[in-house]
């Protein structure tokens, strides 16, 4: 198994009526590996996380898990592979009817009260590996600020140990402090729990904290992917103005 | 030109029929899929006794109020009319069996329905929809938690458990709020009015009561979950779905009144 790429999208199209959101998106991710996408607002960055995560079914293409095609995949086998992944949602999408430490074990009890005092310690283990103690176990998600949130979901997306790890947008809406807490945060937890990340975002600074390998979605095509250390002088116009975050260029 | 001209209007008129017809039809195979999937998936562990618990508390519990004063106002205003209209005839002798029959058969499961349809369904697609639109139900998924098993199927076992225990209840005090009336307005006596209210309900009026209440708790659940499952587009989508679930809810459960009461009569 350990000679695939942990993730490979092949061809892989998805469009929303006339509305061409992927086209023949390839490349793979390396075991290990953080790789990051990049691209605009609604570029289709988030379509294609659901896509793998089998939130959505693509039109054309595959994409395969550790070598395993999961496009087609029946619902008991995708359950299997999705125990491999992990998701950090762009709103922290916590459980707001459930306090702090089910949200962080509702993978592990699927939702079930059970196991109620392993449970609590599981959640503080998770809860200090985000730099947050055991004050906040018992409240609800409403009554932590954003950032605070975000750790939450981040520990809750890591709690059940998964190999895979999505960051949708990990650092949106966040100040620059919290920004470099989350940043340092996906670093640690990618290099300490040999994690493969796959981040999409348009915040340049993080991506150049976070990633090894990036690549650029627009208009639903990779038109550029490389090591980070290049993405400053890729020599694409567009990845360039993106990077630079210019209004005048290609991308209007 | 002008033969396509009246082709085109033609084309135009049975779009303009056609579409909506269509799409009508789309939309009930939609919902009779979903109902299908749930039941399905909820036959299959994992099962959720704790959720099954919390929304029968929720539907049938909080409902309790709502449902006692509907019933008892319903049920004296009924023995009034019945009373006033049965005296153009010299039939006001009928009221306590008019009262029983109407309650049980007709009045009882529907108010209860359309009552509890607009407390439960508005808030299953608004709790439903926020978490839709929240990305908590994707969330749910990628915790390996079934969102059918999970949100969905205790909700509408807990609805189709919950009703005809509330539409029992609401019986019992909808013919209470007719013989109050009827003995302290208009001077039945207490005995013979309960004699004749025992003589005249069958079985067959509980039972026609019973599934109705079930049926229409199976619809009230379903609409409510559907709508909240299909909200697209933040707050303003949320407010679409609740607004769709109780209206959904409401076409559900008085058009299958209507089916249920020809088919027994039929």
């Amino acid at each position: 198994m350990s000679d695939h790429p942990k993730i490979e999208l092949q061809g892989v199209s998805k469009s929303f009526g006339s509305n061409h959101v992927l086209r023949d998106v390839s490349f793979s991710v390396e075991p290990g590996e953080s790789m990051t996408i990049i691209g605009g607002s609604g570029c289709g960055k988030s379509v294609m996380l659901k896509c793998i995560l089998g939130l959505m079914d693509v039109d054309a293409g595959k994409i395969f898990v550790d070598g395993e095609e999961i496009t087609g995949m029946k619902a008991a086998d995708h359950d299997r592979v999705r125990a491999k992944f992990g998701m950090l949602f762009q709103g922290g999408a916590l459980f707001d009817s459930l306090p702090i430490w089910r949200n962080i074990t509702f993978a592990l009890t699927q939702g079930r009260h059970k196991r109620s005092s392993d449970m609590r310690a599981t959640a503080l283990e998770n809860l200090e590996r985000v730099g947050l103690g055991k004050e906040v176990l018992d409240l609800r998600p409403s009554e932590l600020s954003g950032g605070m949130q975000k750790r939450v979901a981040l520990a809750r997306a890591i709690a059940p140990r998964p190999e895979i790890i999505f960051f949708d947008e990990p650092t949106t809406g966040l100040d620059p402090i919290r920004t470099d807490v989350i940043n340092k945060l996906i670093v640690e937890l990618v290099k300490d729990l040999g994690i493969t990340a796959l981040t999409i975002t348009h915040d340049m600074g993080s991506v150049e904290k976070i990633s090894d390998r990036v690549a650029m979605l627009f208009e639903g095509r990779i038109i550029w992917s490389g090591p980070v250390s290049e993405l400053r002088h890729s020599g694409d116009v567009h990845v360039d103005q993106f990077v630079q975050g210019r209004a005048e260029g290609p991308i209007s | 030109m002008s033969e396509t001209g009246i082709l085109g209007s033609l084309v135009a008129i049975f779009a303009a029929i056609g579409k909506p017809v269509v799409g009508g039809f789309a939309s009930v195979g939609r919902v009779t899929l979903f109902a299908l999937q749930t039941i399905q998936r909820a036959l299959t562990p994992p099962w959720y006794p704790l959720r099954l618990l919390e929304q029968l508390f929720q539907i049938g519990w909080n409902s309790l109020p709502v449902v006692a004063l509907t019933a008892v106002f319903t049920g004296a205003a009924l023995a009034q009319q019945i009373y006033t209209g049965g005296s153009r005839f010299n039939a006001q002798s009928t009221v306590p069996a008019i009262v029983v029959i109407a309650m049980v058969r007709e009045l009882g499961p529907v108010l209860v329905g359309l009552m509890v349809a607009g407390r439960v369904s508005s808030a299953m697609a608004a709790e439903i929809g926020t978490m839709r639109v929240t990305e908590q139900i994707d969330a749910m998924v990628t915790l390996r938690t079934d969102p059918y098993r999970y949100l969905i199927a205790p909700r509408l076992f807990a609805s189709v458990i919950a009703l005809p225990i509330l539409v029992c209840i609401a019986n019992v005090i909808g013919i209470f709020g007719g013989y109050l009336l009827s003995i302290h307005k208009l001077g039945f006596n207490p005995s013979s009015y309960l004699e004749m209210t025992n003589s005249i309900l069958e079985g067959d009026d509980i039972m026609m009561s019973l599934v109705k209440a079930a049926v229409f708790g199976f619809f009230i659940a379903l609409s409510g979950c559907y709508a909240g499952l299909q909200t697209k587009g933040g707050a303003a989508g949320v407010g679409r779905a609740t607004t769709n679930a109780v209206v959904g809810a409401f076409v559900l459960i008085l058009l299958s009144n209507l089916v249920i009461t020809l088919t027994a009569f039929g």
